[in-house]
């Protein structure tokens, strides 16, 4: 177990350099963010250079990657065009997107996993039906039309929340926007969770405990749902990186200042610090929301060992 | 069955109860009475008055700072602020004298150090400040900030600025500018207290300065609140408690906020509620001129597009473009057509006239074709339409204009459209000359003067000169307008170069732009400067 973790962390360092070096070129290659501070007046070249100057953008790009880099290693991911180090926004944004994350995990896991096993109980029953109909709606409305339609109905219409969540973004102004966020993985997670269910209701062991006479609601949950979580939370794992980072939507419709507002801001104005240091911070949570899921794996299935 | 059901019931319960609860804790806190809720995007540069050359940062700095002169919100007149007379024999030579009494809100007076400093601060090119170039007129300017990149700069200050007495300085610019006086009510202009100097990282996280608001707080990125400056010894009353300034990325959810009742003013509608904005919002909908004006620039420094025999294409092209359906259908009245060079916010007395580009900018389909074909026809028999389209509803405006000159010629793919992704590289496309027919152009003024909207845009080699254009006549005119004896003749020799440009027609006016913007009814007394601003101390608070 130790050895497959020590693996794991050691196979990190390869994708995680690579992905971080695919950023940092993609970003470069969007535009001179110099030429974009001066809006529509031309640069002048002086005031131009020592900018470039002062971000290294003077540099090859292969040597102002080698000093990125090697200024990350010591803490220090540069500062953004607004004079703010990104590690003062990383520390702003982090936590509300984090907490944003939660409360969509939580729809997620509750909401979906529930209705996942009652629909895959009884496949082909109305109740089955009408859910699948449902994250088939979902599924097909991209997330902005949802967002902007709950917001306007339940922040203009009935008057029950506030359409932009406030800087302290509290937990309970990120139940709506987090509903909003889980919606399509959480339809993914119903149907997932529906197939295995119904996959595995016919499984010789679930036959086993009826025969038994164990409780049904303890087949359910300690038989059946246990084997059949699986694939659940292989997709919850690759989820997080994407929650996080796909909050970009959500987030900018609340108004929440968290990471996918960031990255939009970052990305509108070509401040390739503030992308690069977000979208490394994404990579890294995403290496390890893997890890996590492939030692899971174990928990539920104790067949399954890490040498 | 029975337990699916009340499962099923109980979440469905607690997502609600979870959305009542959460709508008890609304609010940001920050209602206090009297104080005006605004919306406000984040500064793109940190603010330092020479480092902030868009609007978001430059409404605080005008919040907070007084220059010599300040910009009239109704007539754009320049008016003095904090000069109390500025003379000159010449128009080379100033002598500014500032009024006795003016403080820092951190208590510090006013002096003419404080203007004097400040200006050599955002001269400096080691300082990297943005809006270095407003003082290139000033003498000594090219010794702190060398044209040449990488240069070092050999004076720390510019020879042109001396310290006379506590409250008097002399200005000597490098030639004569009748106006100069004038582009002092910039936010480049300001004064800077001597805090900002002693500890810049702190001034710069809570900004001190003399106008008539003063930040309490400040967190980036996210809010700003100002409150009244009691100190302040400007004539314009502050009718409300205060501002805060709250952050958004997106303007369709302040939009959205507004509706709900959270802000109390939006200065930005968002384009896709243009259309029901008046009906929303009701008598609560501005919609006025703004200082921002749109043309369609032609690659002069290309041979096809900048030949004498090309001058008629480009009328042609100019009178196949109806500009009063596109701002109507496209814009829903938010850009008005363009008649001249200028804008509507100069009024007659800045300049402005009505219908001075003539039959050239009047949309007239058969003499468009007529031109187009005199001239020898597009240059390798089309053209295509360059523009960013990432803002400003571009790519439906550059249809409907191609449509145009497509139906003028009677043919289906005469004009194309170019369409650039992201307004950096575009931008970048742009200032290398890299053009290869006609691209957008935008421009918005750095002060109200006619002169803003002529020189830095078509004089030879000018800053933002993106044609390449260059007419020794409109050269020639412009600098006899810089040094008129007074203002009345500088500003008909601008209006004759002007004309110039009408005919020769390097870029075509497409439409002035509109500030839009939307208040709650809590607030009233709601108007937009010419910079499409709110003036926000004459708003009063229900």
């Amino acid at each position: 177990m130790g050895r497959y973790v020590i693996r794991r962390l050691l196979q990190m360092i390869p994708v995680f350099i690579g992905t971080t070096f695919l950023i940092f070129v993609m970003v470069h290659a969007l535009g001179d963010p110099v030429a974009a501070l001066f809006g529509d007046r031309t640069p002048d070249p002086a005031t131009a250079a020592q900018l470039r100057r002062e971000f290294n953008l003077d540099k090859p790009m292969w040597q102002q990657y080698l000093l990125y880099m090697g200024k990350i290693f010591t803490g220090d991911f540069g500062t953004a065009f607004n004079g703010q180090p990104v590690t003062q926004l990383l520390a702003g944004a982090l936590p509300i997107s984090f907490r944003l994350m939660l409360v969509a995990m939580g729809f997620e896991i509750v909401l979906g996993i529930t209705l996942g096993v009652i629909s895959g109980l009884r496949k082909g029953g109305s109740m089955d039906t009408s859910v699948l109909l449902m994250t088939l709606v979902v599924i097909a409305i991209p997330t902005f039309v949802t967002g902007v339609l709950a917001q306007f109905l339940f922040g203009v219409k009935l008057g029950w929340i506030d359409p932009a969540v406030s800087p302290a973004a509290r937990f309970d102004e990120l139940l709506l926007p987090g509903l909003i966020l889980a919606l399509v993985s959480l339809a993914y997670i119903t149907r997932l969770t529906r197939t295995s269910i119904a996959e595995n209701a016919r499984a010789d062991y679930v036959r086993t405990a009826i025969a038994k006479g164990l409780p049904r609601r303890r087949i359910t949950t300690h038989h059946l749902l246990r084997n059949s979580l699986i694939p659940v939370v292989t997709f919850l794992g690759t989820d997080v990186g994407s929650l996080m980072a796909g909050a970009l939507v959500t987030e900018r419709i609340f108004n929440i200042q968290g990471v996918g507002y960031q990255l939009y801001q970052g990305v509108l104005r070509q401040n390739s610090p503030t992308v690069v240091g977000f979208v490394t911070i994404l990579v890294l949570v995403f290496l390890l929301a893997n890890l996590l899921v492939d030692l899971l794996y174990a928990v539920l299935d104790p067949r399954i060992r890490y040498a | 069955m029975h337990g699916a059901t009340r499962v099923g019931w109980a979440v469905a319960g607690a997502t609600a109860i979870a959305l009542v609860a959460s709508a008890c804790g609304g609010g940001g806190g920050g209602d206090a009475a009297g104080v005006v809720r605004a919306s406000w995007g984040d500064p793109q540069n940190p603010l330092e008055p020479a480092n902030t050359n868009e609007v978001q940062g430059g409404k605080v700095l005008d919040m907070i700072f007084r220059g010599l002169k300040h910009y009239d919100p109704k007539t754009a007149e320049a008016k003095n602020a904090v000069a109390d007379k500025i003379e000159t024999e010449d128009n080379q030579t100033f002598t500014i004298t500032l009024k006795k009494g003016w403080k820092f809100s951190d208590g510090t007076d006013v002096t003419a150090h404080s203007f004097v400093d400040a200006w050599n601060y955002g001269a400096l090119v080691t300082n990297k400040q943005i809006g270095s170039s407003f003082f290139q007129h000033i003498e000594g300017y090219d010794e702190v900030h060398p044209a040449d990149e990488g240069a070092e700069p050999t004076a720390k200050t510019m020879s042109g600025l001396t310290v006379e007495d506590k409250y008097t300085f002399t200005v000597k610019l490098k030639e004569k500018f009748t106006l100069w006086p004038e582009t002092l009510g910039y936010t480049a202009f300001a004064p800077l207290p001597k805090a900002f100097f002693d500890d810049h990282d702190a001034w710069l996280a809570k900004p001190v300065g003399n106008g008539p608001y003063k930040v309490d707080s400040y967190t980036r990125s996210q809010s700003m609140r100002l409150s009244k400056n009691e100190a302040y010894s400007g004539e314009e009353k502050v009718n409300n408690e205060g501002v805060e300034l709250r952050v958004y990325t997106d303007n369709n959810t302040a939009y959205t906020d507004l509706q709900a009742g959270n802000i109390d003013i939006i200065d930005d509608v968002p384009a896709s509620q243009l259309k029901n904005a008046e009906r929303d919002l009701g008598g609560r909908y501005i919609n006025q001129p703004a200082g921002i004006f749109q043309t369609i620039n032609f690659p002069m420094y290309e041979g096809a597009w900048g030949s004498g025999r090309a001058k008629k294409v480009r009328q042609g092209i100019s009178m196949a473009i109806n500009r009063k359906e596109i701002t109507e259908k496209i814009y829903f009245r938010t850009r008005t057509a363009a008649s001249d060079f200028t804008s509507p916010v100069l009024q007659k007395a800045g300049g402005y006239k009505k219908g001075l580009c003539g039959d050239e900018c009047t949309y007239d389909p058969g003499k468009a074709k007529e031109l187009i074909e005199e001239g020898g026809g597009l240059p390798g028999g089309r053209m295509t339409l360059s523009s960013n389209v990432d803002t400003g509803s571009h790519r439906q405006w550059m249809d409907a204009v191609c449509n145009s000159i497509n139906n003028a010629l009677g043919r289906s793919n005469a004009c194309t459209v170019n369409p650039v992704s992201t307004f950096p590289e575009y931008r970048s496309r742009v200032t290398a000359k890299r053009m290869k027919g006609p691209f957008r152009a935008g421009w918005q003024m750095d002060y109200p003067l006619i002169q803003n909207f002529l020189q830095p845009l078509y004089y030879t080699n000018a800053s933002s000169n993106d044609s390449g254009y260059s007419s020794e006549k409109f050269d020639r005119l412009i600098d006899e307008a810089n040094s008129a004896e007074d203002d009345e003749e500088s500003l008909e020799l601008y209006q004759e170069a002007e004309k110039v440009l009408s005919d020769d027609l390097p870029a075509i006016p497409l439409w002035y732009q509109n500030g839009t913007a939307g208040y709650s009814d809590r607030i009233d007394n709601v108007r937009l400067n010419p910079f499409s601003v709110p003036v926000y101390n004459e708003i009063t608070v229900n």
